[in-house]
Formats: structure tokens, sequence, C-alpha cells
């Protein structure tokens, strides 16, 4: 069937070997107009070298201040169909697990009531709903909660949907039951994700392992990674065996079968800390230099396993590049048992958040903040003690600031007389 | 822009439904958002919230911080959302005549 508008600049999208969002959206044009409206609006952009989409929008739902994102076009003369095109946010269950009845619902009740096209899933983790009028918002949101038992997610300054890596339910890495604690928090802070009151957006994602399958440590404002403070647990036996090449390394994640491992150049010499030792008989590996980098649980799956003393590293900062460059999360806390109902961490939020929005300023993300005023005063507001694991290279760097009120006797400096003191 | 006619007055609203400028709010403006917004009967509450709106954009010349919202006017957040089931940016400040508040995604 002939589309409305021609689009040979869009065309070229689909060329070469990989999926096209521009064919998908092209099957769906067949018989929705809005997403030929879409594909028309699009080329147009192409041709202007300019967007058509207006900047925000401010529409939502009764009760919620979060969840849909407005988007209007600015040539609804040419593009009626897509005069309105809202996103709705989703919040996915944990980990993304679905049967196929839930799927289809969803995808049944967005033809119905939107454009049809789905983003599964947005990079925060939501079921991304692309596409509807004002008058379907309510509808939506209506038949989603009644319905099919699902909320909408976060957007704006809000928390937004915490997510998490595949957990206790797949992985035997897995160190916290992720599910349970993304559960706890979405429950527990519905307020915060529904009803925007912070400076700006804010993230928790939970992995279980330092493998960190969600990037936590990359994406979250606070991350909450999996660890262990104990031992790596070693299969000997296990060890010898991928050395003789009777399993495959890297649980044949590189597609080499069973073939014998080099112990020594593969794991030992690949170490950060160069805390293992193999004599070709023993694994022996000094933890208390180990970082938790998982390689060499990686490399020989079934020799070495996470120690049994688990919980979790909890890391705040992390963020995209916006107004300062992307950062990672630094470790704000060490090691926490993660067991429900998760107090000493909420504890932690509840000051984290009171500190932030007491000194944050408009859009300034976590991170941002402690860059600002320091993770020292972060660290005084968190009533936490500094730790050189919260540093990354802590035996190298010489700098140590003490604060006069934890000295005995103190001190005071008269700036104006040091200066006169020292003219140049 | 779309204009609309409400006790012999008439504003120019946006698609959003904001009024086109803060000079041309009246009281018969919030009267007639408020049906939309889902308010039955404006209370003492809801003026209080939007005089506090008013005052901090003719000081300030923008919409003030959510958090300063709920400390001037003493209201916890999800009180402000029952009295504008909206929420402070799209029900309060279009019932004050404020700019449209322009949110991150």
């Amino acid at each position: 069937m002939a589309l409305k508008h021609k689009t040979p600049l869009i065309d070229e999208l689909e060329k070469g070997p990989w999926p096209s969002f521009i064919s998908d959206i092209k099957q769906v044009a067949e018989r929705k107009p809005m997403c030929e409206d879409l594909l028309g609006v699009m080329e147009q952009s192409y041709m202007d070298k300019e967007g058509h989409w207006k900047h925000g929008g401010i529409v939502g739902v009764l009760g919620y201040g979060g969840g849909v994102i407005g988007r209007y076009c600015d040539r609804p003369d040419l593009f009626p169909a897509v005069a309105h095109f809202h996103t709705m946010r989703v919040n996915q269950p944990s980990s993304k697990f679905y049967n196929t009845d839930i799927l289809r619902k969803i995808c049944e009740l967005w033809e119905r009531r939107g454009s049809g096209l789905t983003n599964m899933h947005g990079s925060t983790g939501d079921i991304i709903l692309l596409g509807t009028t004002t008058d379907e918002l309510e509808q939506v949101f209506y038949e989603l909660t009644h319905n099919l038992d699902m909320d909408l997610g976060g957007s704006g300054s809000n928390l937004r949907t915490p997510s998490c890596c595949l957990g206790k339910a797949r992985c035997e890495w897995s160190c916290i039951d992720t599910q349970a604690i993304t559960t706890d928090l979405t429950n527990e802070y519905q307020d915060e994700l529904h009803r925007p009151a912070f400076p700006y957006k804010f993230k928790f994602k939970t992995s279980g392992c330092p493998n960190d399958c969600v990037a936590a440590i990359a994406r979250a404002d606070c991350s909450i990674i999996g660890t262990w403070r104990d031992d790596i647990r070693i299969d000997q036996e296990a060890v010898r065996a991928y050395a003789a090449g009777e399993f495959a390394p890297n649980g044949n994640a590189h597609g080499t079968g069973p073939s014998a491992l080099d112990v020594q150049k593969e794991v030992c010499d690949l170490c950060p800390t160069r805390c293992i030792d193999w004599d070709g008989k023993n694994l022996k590996i000094w933890d208390e230099n180990c970082t938790r980098c998982m390689h060499c649980i990686n490399v020989m799956p079934r020799a070495l396993r996470p120690g049994t003393d688990t919980g979790a590293t909890i890391l705040c900062g992390a963020k995209a590049p916006i107004l300062e460059g992307a950062q990672l999360s630094s470790v704000i806390i060490p090691f926490i048992k993660m067991e429900p109902p998760y107090e000493e961490f909420k504890d932690f939020v509840d000051k984290m958040w009171d500190w932030w929005m007491e000194n944050g300023k408009n859009r300034e993300r976590l991170g941002e903040q402690i860059q600002r005023l320091g993770l020292r005063e972060f660290l005084k507001a968190l009533e936490l003690e500094p730790d050189p694991r919260m540093i990354n290279t802590p035996r190298y760097n010489p700098y140590i600031f003490y604060d006069p009120a934890d000295v005995p006797g103190g001190w005071e400096i008269d700036g104006v007389a040091f200066r006169k003191r020292h003219q140049a | 822009m779309a204009t609309v006619d409400h006790m012999g007055k008439t504003f120019e609203i946006d698609e959003d439904g904001f009024i086109d400028s803060f000079d041309s709010w009246c009281p018969e403006w919030v009267d007639y958002v408020k049906a939309s917004e889902g308010i039955q009967e404006l209370t003492e509450e809801h003026w209080k919230v939007i005089h506090v709106l008013q005052d901090y954009y003719q000081k300030h010349g923008i919409a003030p911080m959510v958090r300063i919202l709920t400390k001037v006017t003493g209201y916890k957040l999800k009180y402000i959302y029952e009295l504008f089931p909206s929420g402070p940016g799209k029900g309060a400040c279009k019932m004050a005549g404020l700019p449209k508040p322009t949110g991150c995604v």
C-alpha cells in the first residue's frame, strides 16, 4: 500500500543488514494514520535539518505528576495525525519478566488507544508506549491500572522507575535479591515516583554482582551492587580441569568449546591487583587485595564463585553528560547487608535525599551536587566516616584534609595574617 | 492559539490549556480552569497555593521549585495533589496564570 508521504531520505535508514525502525513503523503505518504522519514529520525534519517536535509539553493523568511525556508536532497543518503524540512510560516488572498474555494485552491496549508503537524497553527500564492523544491518557491509565495491574513509571524531576538485573532468578552470581529490592523500593517510594519533588531525576539501579549487568555504576544516582565480604570460593579440582582443557573457559562465551586454559596468562596476569597465584596445581587468592572485579570468576565459572557472606556496595552520583560530563558512581557504603525490610538502606536514602533537596539547584543531579559541595559535605550529611574504600587508589593519594573539629584542640587559620607573612 | 470565552472574558490558550500571558490572568480564569482540573469547589487552601505561586513568580520571574512551594504553604506534596489533582506544575501553575513549566522528560 502506498503511504501518504514520500520518504526518500529516511528510506536510506532501511538499507544495510541491520533491523530498521523505519521498516517497523512502515508496517504499522499501513493501518495507522498516526504512524504515516510520524514518517512524514521525520522526513520533513531530515529535509529541514531541524526537528519538528516542540520542546516538552505538560500533560499527565490526574493524581500523578510523572509518567507521561507531552509531545506536540509544530506542523499540525501538514501532519494532523501527530498533532499530539504523547509518550507514556509504564513501570516494568522487576527484571522484565512477562508472560505472553500480559504482553498481548499491552499491545492490544496500545493498538486500540495509541499508535501501536512500543519501545521495549527505554534505557531507564520502563515499557515505552509511543504516541497517543491527550484524550486517551486517562483511559489508558485506567485500563493499565484496573485491567492489567500495571502502573505508570517515572518521568520529570522525580524518582525514575527502579530497575535491576535478572538477579537470583537466573544468575548464580547474584549476591542479593535484586528483584525483591527493586519491588520494595518501588512500593516504598510511590510518592517520590509519581509526584515530582526533586531538583532533578533520580535513579536507583540494582545489580546482583559486580559484573553490573544493568550498568548501575554508570547510570544510577544510587547504584546498589551485590558483593561479598568473605573469600571467593575455589574448587581446586575444577581449576585443574580448566587448565587441562576439560571445560570451556568463560562459560563458552567465546565459542571455543572445551579448551586448555592458560590460568597464569588469562587469569592471574589479568587480575587488576595481581592477587592470584597459580602454581600449576593450586590456585591461591589473596582476598584482602581483591577488588571484586569478577574477572577470574567470569573466566572459570565452574571453579570460582563469590563468597557466601553477601550484601551490597552502595555507590552514588553516576549520570550521563547534560550539565557536566558523564560521571561514574563513587563508593559511599562499602558493604551493607541488603535484607528486608532494608531499614538501614532506607535511613541512608532519607538522609541523602534531604541533603540533595535542601541544597540542590534546579536540574542538578546528585553527582553534580557532590562535585560542587564536596564528598566530605555529603558524608557529613549522611553521618558516615570517610573510608579508604571510597577512593580509587587510596595508597597513592597523599592528600588528607583534616577537619579542625576532628582533631583534639583543633586550630584556627587567620587568612589575612597568613597572606601578610606570605606576600608573593 | 485557541481562544475561549468564559464569564464575559476572552482568553488565549496554548495546546496544554495554559493562558498566553500572566497579565491576562483574572479570577474568572481560575473559574474556567477548575472544571478541567477536576476541582469541584475552590477553597481557601486552593487560593493560598495560587497566591504563593503568583507572589513568587512576580518576585523571581519563574515558578518556584516544588520544595519551596511545599515549605511556604506548609502543605505536603501529596496534599497539593489532592487540592490540584493534576499537580502543582500542570494544575496549580495553570490556574495561577504562570507560564507552562518546562520539565525534563
